[in-house]
């Protein structure tokens, strides 16, 4: 039962700033999930909001109180750390207690409430244990053990799963999606990953040399980028980029020039446009299709048959653009081929990196992973 | 014989040479105790009739327990005071570093440049005016000085090999900085203070410079008890040997005992 704000939150070590005016909202029971390169700013986000780091200006406001000036403990928000940071010389028990007892809880008590998030997280077999007798994904659960046996308001997560192999990664991430129905908490959640950002988000903060480029669900990022670095940033693999020319705009769209010399009426908005504008024309590689009559051709240059799909690197004079294709398809490398797309599936940025608005909206671009779990279960939890 | 067991056999015989070049002087000495003086003088012989007469007529002349009893409490008193000092001292230049806390560090290091002898004339002039000449109070806080950059500078070694984020995860727990001290750094950095400590000892232990010029009879530990052995009468070696040998023995025996401790310590930050 918790909900975050923050206010132009500015973080400077020295000279050089590192938060350069933070403003965000953290909804009550909402899974937000902060996403950027590295050195964007999040994991220091993070850590102002947990009190490890103190803000240089602005204001964290929980449930309305401003905790600028409040302690990490008292905030009442537990952290789980990409390291895991557990105590190495404690047992499993001893190390989720470990807040209980500084609390002075008494011993009966702790062990109740450890048992009960031990269950949550089938630990009950490892309580006994010290941390170097467990597995990664064990270490894992411990650490976030830890968290829930202090109750918090808001749980912070600090890359936690980077630290795994890509099958635990799979399904710690299952879990944390489970866990955070079954637990009904706010989380925040950092990660360079942004898979786990579409997968796990209720809302994705994408941040950029520590300010915010972008807020939203995972399919409003996806399907409206406001600006390149977004486009770029989320959608695996990577969007393709390529230079065009305007020619004209209308109400239906603003017409272009592709690569090849085919024109192409993408639907979104060029009121702002100067004729002659420097248009960059953004779609995603499952967007693209091999199609004999597209308008696009190139060399392909390198293939990579997945089974279910292949990857095709074409090579377009200027630019190398990426699609993804049939997994049967017989091409061979360094045969030419012809592809297009869906004109409402592309973007267009502008000369300062800025995606023209869309004409239509994206019909899904309101759900979320809770949402997704309310169509499922019509009853709700 | 292949090449890699050649190395080994080489790298073998190599250590063995070097402990036997270390350990040599102190067997010698160990052995001479056993002999009579006039066979201690005579030419080196490793078969001689072993006698215990050294040691009766050693401790005749001074009781040993008295010299002893004031090595343990003054080495082991400076060290815990030390450690004392050290450990806040280490916390706060590992965990909250400033700008200033490399420099302080390496001065703290540079005042052992210093040769002690360049300090004994103010030093001694203090404890005399304050009545700490020949006092194991007054050596206990010289050694403690002595060791204190030392100890400083092992610890915060050890601490900061520490993952910071444990810590973090403490403070997240509710841990103020005592108790994050108390329940977290303390048992996990243990080998290295342990270690620490053992070598502050150790050094405290064996020092003379300090003890020779500030104690005479109250206060004075076992490095003064071996040195009243080579006296203006001239030099009794079976019964120098003798004394020395009692006088290190307790420390080789404790360094024996713990050197596990030691090596655990001193390797604490490499194996982790």
């Amino acid at each position: 039962m918790a909900t975050l704000q923050l206010k132009s939150i500015v973080k400077e070590f020295g000279e050089t700033s590192v938060i350069k005016g933070v403003d965000l909202d953290v909804n009550d029971r909402e899974f937000v999930v902060f996403v950027g390169p590295s050195g964007c700013g999040k994991s220091t986000l993070l850590r102002i909001i947990a009190g490890l780091e103190s803000a240089s200006s602005g204001d964290i406001l929980i449930d309305d109180k401003r905790i600028n000036d409040i302690g990490p403990a008292e905030r009442g928000l537990a952290m789980v750390f990409q390291s895991y940071a557990l105590y190495p010389h404690m047992t499993v028990e001893d190390n989720m207690g470990f807040s209980l007892r500084l609390a002075g809880i008494s011993k009966a008590e702790r062990r109740d409430k450890v048992l009960a998030a031990a269950q949550i997280l089938q630990l009950e077999e490892l309580l006994d244990r010290k941390p170097k007798a467990l597995s990664g994904g064990q270490r894992q659960r411990v650490a976030i053990g830890r968290a829930i046996v202090r109750n918090p308001s808001i749980f912070l997560f600090d890359e936690p799963l980077s630290n795994l192999d890509a099958a635990l990664r799979v399904q710690m991430r299952i879990e944390l999606a489970r866990l955070h129905d079954e637990l009904d908490a706010t989380m925040i959640y950092v990660t360079h990953d942004q898979i786990e950002a579409m997968t796990m988000a209720d809302k994705i903060v994408v941040l950029q040399k520590g300010e915010v480029e972008q807020v939203g669900s995972p399919m409003e990022l996806y399907h409206h980028p406001r600006n390149r670095f977004v486009a770029g940033f989320i959608g695996s693999p990577t969007m393709n980029f390529m230079d065009v020319s305007y020619l004209r705009h209308n109400a239906d769209g603003v017409t272009v020039t592709l690569p090849g010399g085919d024109v192409c009426q993408v639907p979104v908005d060029g009121t702002n446009l100067d004729t002659g504008a420097a248009l960059e024309l953004g779609i995603r590689p499952e967007h693209l299709n091999l199609d004999e009559n597209g308008p696009l051709n190139g060399k392909i240059q390198v293939m990579e048959r997945l089974g279910g799909a292949t990857s095709l690197y074409i090579d377009m004079d200027r630019c190398l653009v990426t699609v993804i294709a049939d997994g049967d398809i017989d091409q061979k490398v360094g045969d030419t081929v012809r592809f297009g797309f869906e004109p409402s599936r592309a973007h267009l940025f502008d000369a300062q990196q800025q995606a023209l608005p869309s004409l239509r909206r994206h019909p899904l671009t309101a759900v979320t992973r809770q949402s997704n779990h309310a169509a499922v279960d019509p009853n709700g939890k | 014989m292949t090449n890699s067991t050649l190395r080994r056999f080489g790298i073998g015989l190599l250590a063995w040479a070097v402990a036997f070049v270390i350990f040599f002087p102190i067997f010698w000495m160990m052995l001479t105790g056993f002999k009579t003086e006039a066979d201690a003088i005579a030419d080196p012989s490793l078969i001689f009739p072993p006698t215990l007469d050294s040691y009766a007529e050693v401790q005749q002349r001074a009781d040993y327990f008295k010299f002893a009893l004031n090595s343990v409490i003054v080495s082991f008193g400076s060290t815990i005071l030390a450690l004392l000092i050290a450990i806040p001292s280490a916390y706060s230049m590992a965990f909250l570093p400033t700008k200033r806390t490399k420099g302080t560090l390496l001065w703290m290091l540079s005042t052992k440049m210093l040769p002690p002898v360049g300090v004994l004339v103010p030093i001694y002039l203090l404890f005399r005016d304050t009545g700490l000449l020949d006092t194991r109070t007054g050596l206990t806080i010289v050694y403690t000085l002595m060791n204190l950059p030392i100890v400083v500078w092992m610890l915060y070694t050890f601490f900061k090999d520490l993952p910071k984020d444990i810590l973090e995860a403490g403070r997240m727990d509710g841990a103020n900085t005592l108790q994050e001290v108390w329940h977290l750094l303390l048992p996990l950095t243990l080998p290295g203070i342990a270690s620490t400590g053992l070598l502050s000892v150790i050094l405290s232990w064996n020092e003379a410079f300090w003890s020779l010029n500030l104690t005479s009879s109250q206060a004075a530990p076992l490095t003064a008890y071996i040195a009243s052995f080579s006296s203006p009468e001239g030099l009794f070696w079976a019964k120098l040997s003798a004394a020395s040998t009692m006088a290190i023995a307790p420390i080789l025996v404790f360094g024996w005992l713990t050197q596990k401790q030691m090596v655990r310590g001193l390797t604490f930050g490499a194996v982790k």
